[in-house]
């Protein structure tokens, strides 16, 4: 693995970190995470924090801010030189840790004072009753060292977004924070929001906070950092001054990931030329009400597009759009060239598009059903005779299945609970593939997949596409898009940034894509 | 984390008194209700006589209804409180129905109508407004129970129909006609469960709704279904109560609901849905009503007979949490 190490120089040498944490690893059942992980961090710098999706940034930040352990002999982490772990969240708190996450963590139904001194003690008179004058003036006083002009007494309800966040950020102060983790701040501020944001981090700068910052969003990096971490795959890459980088050689190090060991598709598959076909799912200026601006592709039998992105670009909710499950803003979906309106997953299925989702347990699985029913469920119909189902067909439909897509099992009966991840995904793309799909949808269908599963699941779907099945596959590892891909799709802020041919896709070529921003200027 | 419990389970059951416990694994209810039956064989004068057992099923039939259509409501991880109100509207209607010289086939209809009528908007508020089941349940507990009193003008309303007396208090080859009605039910809806679209759906939309959506079940028409047959049932009950006590009475059926969910619940229903059988059901109904009817023929008074069935409840649940099968 290339380690780059670059020098520490400047003002940065002179002063002794506030925190550093070296050698960190941790393990989730027995799944590396993290590896001999550090970061150092000075008072008075915005720390870049960098990775693809999965490189276990947010694992690190959440055992910087006590919400994970390290592993036993899993490095240390030092406060002002002494070694120390925390106990809990509250513990990093009080110790000057603070987080604020990416998705706000505040109560909508109290007023910003209380949002503010939340897990802390109010002032009390002797009673014990909440003395509510001294805790609005605090809280003021919070704000006023923010340059905020937000009035304490207001329901946090009541905000803006930008406003929110900025309530976030006076709780992390208010417990006077010299380390504050900042998740994606910007993601959901507007321009003008965002420069009022880095005003605040410059004033928390000249306080001598240091704040580690995660973004995808390289100009932001570029602008507001003094130094940065690159991490991938769950291991410390590089770390430096952020003068020493540039947007190119920061993808690079975050990216090149190993690919030897994964499918590759080959390229003879079903349509030799898909210009001559027309296409089977088409989109036009497709938006939602959420992220998803102005899309528009066509996809054809035969194909794979991949749709890469970060997290967050828009990618599953161009998806559960497609499938009917949010509603389209404007724009139109033509399946086989013909407009259709697709206003629920049942409408979907009648157009022949199947929808794996991102997360199996939670959106895909029966946990407690068996396989079987598991397979056959969205085609219980075709099993059934006025509505009573014939258990013998289901047999040997679902059987069918179990032997196509090779589904280890001890037996169909089986609770799908007890199957491996890579099985468990096989049974949700044998349900899917019960209803006879034109287009299917894949979010994500290999993730927490073990290897050898994943490769399988990788040949099922390129087997189904040489039979002409058109694939839209979701995914945020680049080597799966750049392997199973014949074509890929990038997104970025709800936006297509970009497509790429098989011989153009590289993993460079898909994260500046990535990281390019679909803002409108 | 399944996993986990997973390996608990295994190595448990690998430990000495394995037999013990692997028995108690697999048939757990009904290893109580034996249990219960033999200390009562030996405690309760006469609980083995025909005609007390008799007695029991029929005690028990009423409840048993009802807690077949709560089995499937606690499927899909909802709630019916109404039932128990319901068996007193439907009382109270189908009984007035018939004093009016109607036909009591049609009068005993009237009252299962009813009840499907207060499923139905069960269902509906639930399904489609998206209300809380609990809540919903809990308006019907309140104002289907004031229909009764509205309609009856607080009073018992006498019974003069004798086909109508039949269903609740009459008997065919000397087994009281309540218990055929029971037993039809707990027959159809055992076939339901397992053999229909209709059943798997209900387990599926329990287990996982939000799969069970993106799958293409139709979730809304299957949950206003749901709540419609329980309301159906609740008025079969009220039909067959009014029947056994000769009159429709707007007071009847009180806490009926919540004996008919402790039956589910015994009987390892999940309250979170997607996990229970019919037969489990009829076993927690069962086991209630001997316990009731062992304190009685053992003279212990009522009062203490509440105290140790809700004792009985909560300690059968206990048990069956330490077998790894969480009802909550």
């Amino acid at each position: 693995m290339a380690v780059n190490e670059m020098s520490l120089k400047g003002q940065q040498s002179l002063k002794k970190p506030v925190l550093n944490m070296e050698g960190i690893g941790k393990t989730f059942s027995s799944v590396t995470v993290l590896n001999n992980v550090r970061i150092e961090l000075y008072p008075g710098e915005v720390h870049a924090l960098m990775g693809e999706n999965g490189a276990g940034k947010s694992t690190f930040m959440k055992i910087l801010a006590g919400i994970h352990t390290p592993d036993d002999n899993g490095g240390k982490i030092y406060l002002k030189g002494q070694p120390i772990l925390w106990k809990d969240p509250t513990d990093a708190r009080n110790k000057g840790i603070s987080v604020i996450h990416q998705e706000l963590n505040l109560s909508p139904n109290l007023t910003i004072s209380e949002n503010i001194l939340m897990g802390s003690t109010f002032p009390r008179n002797g009673l014990g009753m909440v003395k509510w004058d001294k805790v609005h003036e605090r809280a003021q006083e919070v704000l006023d060292s923010m340059g905020s002009n937000l009035n304490p007494r207001q329901l946090v309800s009541t905000l803006s977004v930008a406003q929110q966040q900025m309530v976030e950020i006076a709780r992390a102060l208010s417990f006077n924070a010299e380390v504050l983790i900042m998740d994606e701040p910007t993601a959901s501020l507007t321009d003008k929001e965002i420069k009022k944001l880095f005003e605040i981090i410059d004033d928390l700068k000249k306080q001598g906070v240091a704040i580690v910052y995660i973004s995808h969003r390289m100009e932001e990096i570029f602008k507001i950092s003094n130094r940065f971490t690159v991490l991938r795959d769950g291991e410390w890459i590089a770390s430096g001054p952020i003068e020493e980088t540039n947007p190119d050689h920061l993808v690079k190090l975050m990216v090149g990931r190993d690919l030897k060991d994964l499918f590759n598709r080959s390229k003879a598959f079903g349509t030799k030329n898909p210009k001559e076909v027309s296409p089977v799912l088409e989109l036009k200026n497709v938006s939602d009400n959420t992220i998803v601006k102005n899309v528009s592709l066509k996809i054809y039998p035969g194909e794979i597009v991949g749709l890469a992105g970060l997290v967050g670009a828009g990618r599953t909710e161009l998806v559960r759009a497609i499938f009917g499950l949010s509603e389209l803003k404007s724009g139109e979906i033509l399946v086989d060239g013909q407009s259709v309106r697709i206003k629920s997953s049942i409408d979907a299925i009648a157009n022949r598009i199947a929808h794996v989702p991102e997360s199996r347990k939670e959106q895909g699985l029966f946990l407690s059903m068996s396989v079987k029913e598991n397979i056959i469920m969205a085609e219980l119909k075709k099993h059934a005779k006025a509505g009573i189902v014939s258990w013998k067909q289901v047999n040997e439909s679902a059987n069918q299945y179990i032997e196509d897509l090779n589904i280890k099992i001890a037996s169909p009966e089986q609770q799908v609970s007890n199957l491996s991840g890579g099985n468990q995904q096989k049974v949700v793309i044998a349900r899917w593939l019960s209803i006879a799909p034109k287009v299917l949808l894949l979010d994500e269908p290999t993730r927490g997949v073990d290897i050898g599963a994943k490769t399988e699941i990788h040949k099922i779907v390129s087997k189904l596409a040489d039979e002409g099945l058109a694939v839209l596959m979701i995914s945020s590892e680049l080597p799966e898009v750049l392997g199973v891909s014949d074509r890929i799709l990038v997104m970025s802020e709800g936006r297509l940034t970009g497509e790429l041919s098989k011989e153009e896709a590289t993993q460079e070529t898909i994260m500046r894509l990535a990281t390019k921003g679909g803002r409108e200027k | 984390m399944r996993g986990n419990t997973q390996t608990i389970t295994h190595s448990q059951r690998l430990n000495i008194g394995n037999v013990l416990y692997s028995l108690w694994n697999r048939l757990g209810m009904i290893m109580i209700l034996l249990l219960l039956c033999v200390v009562l064989s030996f405690t309760a004068p006469n609980f083995l006589d025909t005609a007390n057992l008799l007695n029991v099923l029929k005690q028990v039939s009423i409840i048993a209804i009802l807690a077949a259509g709560m089995t499937i409501v606690i499927l899909t991880g909802g709630i019916d409180l109404s039932v128990g109100a319901t068996v007193a509207l439907s009382g109270v209607i189908s009984v007035m129905v018939s004093s009016a010289g109607v036909n009591p086939i049609i009068a005993m209809l009237s009252g299962v109508l009813v009840g499907y009528a207060v499923g139905l908007i069960n269902g509906f508020l639930t399904a489609k407004a998206k209300l809380p089941a609990f809540i919903v349940t809990l308006g019907s507990f309140t104002y289907v129970r004031g229909l009764a009193y509205v309609i009856s003008g607080g009073y018992p309303i006498v019974l003069q129909n004798e086909t109508f007396k039949f269903i609740g208090g009459g008997s065919i080859f000397g087994i009281p006609t309540p218990i055929y009605i029971m037993s039809l039910v707990y027959v159809v809806m055992f076939f339901v469960l397992k053999y229909t679209m209709f059943g798997r759906h209900i387990y599926a939309i329990g287990g996982n709704e939000e799969a069970a959506r993106l799958t293409g079940i139709k979730v809304e028409k299957s949950l206003i279904n749901v709540y419609s047959i329980s309301g159906l049932l609740a008025g079969l009950g009220g039909v067959v109560l009014a029947g056994r006590l000769f009159s429709g009475q707007p007071t009847a059926g009180q806490m009926y609901e919540l004996d008919a969910i402790a039956a589910v619940i015994l009987g390892g229903t999940s309250l979170t849905g997607g996990k229970g059988k019919i037969i489990g059901t009829i076993i927690g109904v069962l086991i209630m009503g001997v316990i009731s009817n062992g304190l009685t023929l053992m003279d212990v008074n009522y009062y203490w007979q509440l105290v140790v069935k809700g004792g009985v409840i909560v300690a059968a649940v206990l048990l069956d949490r330490l077998r790894g099968n969480s009802p909550a």
